[in-house]
Formats: C-alpha cells, structure tokens, sequence
C-alpha cells in the first residue's frame, strides 16, 4: 500500500475543502472497498479523509419516508426495527450482501459507492478502461461469465456489484449529497451512469461530493417485496443476477410494480418497461413471465454470460411469484 | 506487553508439555521479522496526534491508544498500517491470521467494541480508543471459552488456519441472535472460509454451544 496522509475532519465542511483542495485526497468510511483496492494499487490516494466523525448515521422516519444517514452501517440498518417495519426489500438486499463482518464495518454511502469486480478492473497487468482509460477492455473479448447483458458499451462491460443498491433503485429512493456549492438531490437510478466512452465514471458524483443520507419515500409498494439473488454458492458471492421486486394490488389487480435488476449492468437496472406492462393487470405468473420477457428485449449475451439470457427472465417471474405471494 | 517480554527473553520451547518445535519456530520468525521490520523503517516521527483536523504526514506515525484484550496500549502507527498487522506484527498476536488479506476468506476476523470485523481492511489509525478482542483474549486464564472447548469436541477443524477466525465469527454469530438453525448458521457463518471443509462439524460446535445456552 502507497504511503498516505490521513484526517479526521469533525466538520463536513472540512471534509468536502480536503478533497477540493487536494486532487489526490479521497474520502474514507468503512474502507471495506477502498482499502481493498489500496493493496492491489488500484487506488493509492495521497491523503484519506477519514469522515467517520460526521454525524451521518441517524435512521429517522418522517412523513416524506425514511431517511438513513450515510455513515450507517450495513447490519445496523439491516438490524433497525423502522427499517424492517418500513422497507423489507431494504432488509432483504442487505442481508444477501457480502459477510456479517463485512456488513458489520460497510456504510450505506461507500456500498453506494463501491467499484466493480470485474477480473480485468482488479488486475493491474490487464487492460481495463475503467481503471486505465484507453487501454483497452480485456473482458470484451476474454473471460466475460460475470458480465452485463444490458446497457454496456464496446469500451466498458462490467456490472455494478451492489445488492442494496439494487433495492434502492427499485423503491424509488433519493440521494442526498453536499459539495462545495451545497447539497444537492439525485434520483438513486440516476446515480449511477452507463459506460459509454467513460467507464472510468462509475457515477455522476463529483470527487469531492459527500452522500449524507438515502431517502426512501413511504409508497404502496413496499410490503409485497423480495429480493432474489442467483450466485454461484448458497451465500457469501456476488450475484450472477438478482432482482429487487415491489408490488401494490387492490383485490388481485396489480396497481404499482417496481423492478431492479442488478449482476446485469454497469447500473442497478430498473425494468420501467415490464413495470409499465404489469400496472393494471391481474396477479398471475403468466403476467409475471410475459413482464420478464419484455424486460429482456435489448439485453445482449458475450461468449461466456449467455446463461444470463434465460436466468434473467426466470429470476424476474421467480422474484415477482414471491413479492406477489403466489407458488 | 507481557507477550513481548516472554518471547523477546525466554525459549518458549522448553516449556513442559508445549510443541516445542512449532513454538521455537514461531519465536524464531517473530524475532527475525522483527529485525526486518526494524531494518525498514523509516526513523520514527513521533507527534502527539489529535487527530481532529490535523494531517499527518505520509512518514509520521499517529499516536493511538488501543484497549486490546483487556490491555490498554498506547502505539504510535503509521496510517497505512491495518490493524490485523498491528495486531500480529507489533503487539504479538499472531493468533489472528493471514490469510487472503483481501477481506475474502474471514481468517482475521476480530471484534471491535463487541462487533465481529475483518482487521485486514481495517486500519489501526482508524480504532483509536475502541475495545479490541483477538482469539487470544477469549479464553478465562486456563479455561478454554466455550466455543474453543466445542471446536476441539466436534473436530471444527484440520490445518486450523481459519480456526481463531471461526471461533471470533462463531462467537458473535451466537451474540447476534443468529445461529438458531443449521441454516441460519450457515448463512451467517459465511464469511469464515475452510478450505479443509470441516465446515458440518463447524456447525455441530456452534449449534451445541448455543442451544447449551451458556453465556458465550
């Protein structure tokens, strides 16, 4: 690991100048990512600016929803009784991610936040835009089973590798984040960008903007949730693919559908398309496959990840039938 | 420090009963890495460190107070420094293993202020003031903990590599109200890898301690 220079702000106003002022500072909370990549020399930041004195940890409800501050970790919102109460899906995603150890030290903004675990990202001795714009996407070609069906471009196909942030995108949820002009709102599907000619942009954040908290609004389709993650062992290993489904129903009729998909794009991928197909219709699993079928036109398949043609689908019907409470 | 000065002194391999050739191994390699480690680095910058708003330079070590074990040291580290090499390399408890570094595989699994965390991605300047508990510190004097005795009695291991994380994981996997089935232990217990595969008798150890209901 480089050598580096290390703070603890107590201001957030501090925090954000550090980076401002520093091109090569970065922000560090549960440093489960961040520190990761340090040793691999994927990342050697010149300062760290610790911001786990930053009062952003409260879990609070009020009558837009539920806000949880950025610094919360993982397992104690996963652990909270107004978490669980109001967002299961939440719940759901947390609990399917990474370790209890890890959940144990993992913050809401920095799983946010994390990088990809594209093979070809974490090895410093292939070619990868993201990491090295320019150089070439060594996936493209080569050992692709992990990669992404849906919105990749011919410089970049790697998936984002977050399960909460799949949920998130499903309900509806806003980020809160401040820079040096102040704080600003962002959609959560609006977060994280496609490659496009810039892989190396995971999202449209500025290096020295600061997630303070994820609003989740208090909507219909909360209860009847569940989460689904295919992976290639019962637990501990990122998904192949998952899906975050939400649904509302008056006497059987689905009035509000919300579906994410994630092991699949450079983004949590939210289904608008089968979400706008099921709004109206009965609750059945013939419904359910033919939004699972709509939800896959476009997606495209590399020499390795074609499995992700037919488990996509499935899972979709598989996580709506459980939302939905039907066998 | 006690550690410290019983290796630095003594030949722990004329212990009665002990394993005398692994021990005297053992402190052969902590000596020898020490002088190393004492070989590379760079002359010590000792600052008193407030740390609020203050930098530390690349080269400077940041004073911290750690309570490990029960123990209060005061350290002076560099930031860089993870607190699984803290633990093993300056304080001698090499209890705690290596084993991917990359927060993969549970082997370093400690608990800070009673949370079950991976020292290998955490870094030490960033626990001052917390209560640190390593596989060394479970045990009440002679009496082995629980967990350690239902290990041995179910044959929770092989090579023993992962061991001192699976019992830290084990012991807060029971703390946390998780380990109510064999599933649910599974599940929970996932982040603590074996590549010997005593993963059923793993399961048979917690599962008996926690349904013994003894205070873990």
């Amino acid at each position: 690991m480089n050598q580096f220079q290390y703070i603890q702000p107590a201001k957030q106003k501090a925090a954000i100048d550090a980076l401002t002022k520093d091109a090569k500072a970065m922000f560090i909370a549960g440093g489960t990512n961040l520190l990761d990549l340090m040793k691999r020399g994927l990342a050697a930041p010149e300062k760290l600016v610790d911001i786990n004195k930053l009062p952003l940890k409260k879990i609070e409800f009020n009558n837009n929803g539920l806000r949880i501050g950025a610094l919360a970790l993982n397992s104690e919102v996963a652990q909270d009784k107004l978490v669980r109460e109001k967002q299961p899906l939440l719940v759901q995603a947390l609990e399917a991610g990474a370790s209890g150890q890890l959940r144990n030290m993992a913050t809401m903004g920095g799983n946010i936040l994390q990088r990809t675990r594209c093979p070809y990202f974490y090895d410093i001795a292939l070619p990868c835009n993201k990491r090295e714009p320019g150089s070439g996407c060594g996936a493209l070609a080569g050992f692709n089973r992990m990669h992404a069906i849906f919105g990749f471009s011919d410089k970049c196909i790697a998936v984002h590798p977050s399960d909460m942030s799949v949920a998130l995108a499903a309900l509806d949820a806003t980020v809160v984040v401040a820079g040096p002009q102040g704080e600003r709102q962002i959609l959560f599907t609006d977060l994280h960008r496609l490659p496009g000619d810039q892989p190396e942009k995971d999202t449209i954040l500025e290096r020295n903007e600061l997630i303070l908290a994820i609003d989740i609004p208090d909507k219909p389709f909360a209860q009847k949730v569940h989460y689904l993650k295919a992976r290639d062992r019962a637990s501990y290993a990122f998904a192949l693919v998952s899906v975050a489904a939400a649904l509302a129903t008056d006497k059987n009729i689905i009035t509000a559908a919300r579906i994410a998909m994630g092991g699949v794009a450079h983004k949590p991928w939210r289904l608008f398309e089968a979400e706008k197909f099921l709004e109206g219709k009965p609750v059945s699993e013939a419904n359910f496959r033919s939004a699972a079928e709509l939800a896959m036109q476009g997606a495209k398949a590399f020499n390795h990840n074609a499995y992700k043609l037919k488990l996509a689908p499935n899972s979709i019907a598989a996580a709506l039938k459980a939302a939905a409470g039907i066998a | 420090m006690a550690r410290n000065k019983k290796t630095d002194g003594v030949d722990e391999s004329t212990e009665p009963g002990s394993f005398a050739p692994n021990k005297a191994r053992r402190t052969f390699l902590k000596k020898s890495s020490a002088l190393v480690a004492l070989a590379l680095t760079p002359p010590p910058v000792l600052k008193a460190a407030e740390m609020e708003d203050q930098v530390t330079a690349a080269f400077e070590k940041v004073k911290i107070t750690l309570h490990v074990n029960g123990t209060r040291h005061k350290l002076a580290v560099e930031p860089r420094v993870t607190l699984l090499d803290l633990l093993r390399e300056d304080l001698k408890l090499t209890g705690t293993k290596k084993g991917c570094d990359y927060g993969q595989c549970g082997a370093c699994t400690v608990h800070v202020d009673g949370k079950r965390v991976l020292s290998c991605l955490s870094l030490a300047v960033m626990q001052n003031g917390r209560k640190i508990t390593t596989i060394e510190g479970l045990a009440d004097g002679e009496k082995l903990h629980p967990l350690q005795e239902a290990f041995i009695k179910h044959d929770g291991l092989q090579c023993g590599y992962c061991t001192p994380g699976q019992i830290m994981s084990a012991v807060a996997c029971i703390r946390e109200g998780q380990a109510g089935s064999e599933p649910e232990i599974r599940e929970y217990m996932s982040g603590n890898i074996c590549r010997c595969g005593a993963y059923p008798n793993i399961v048979n150890a917690i599962m008996e301690v926690n349904q013994s209901g003894q205070k873990v």
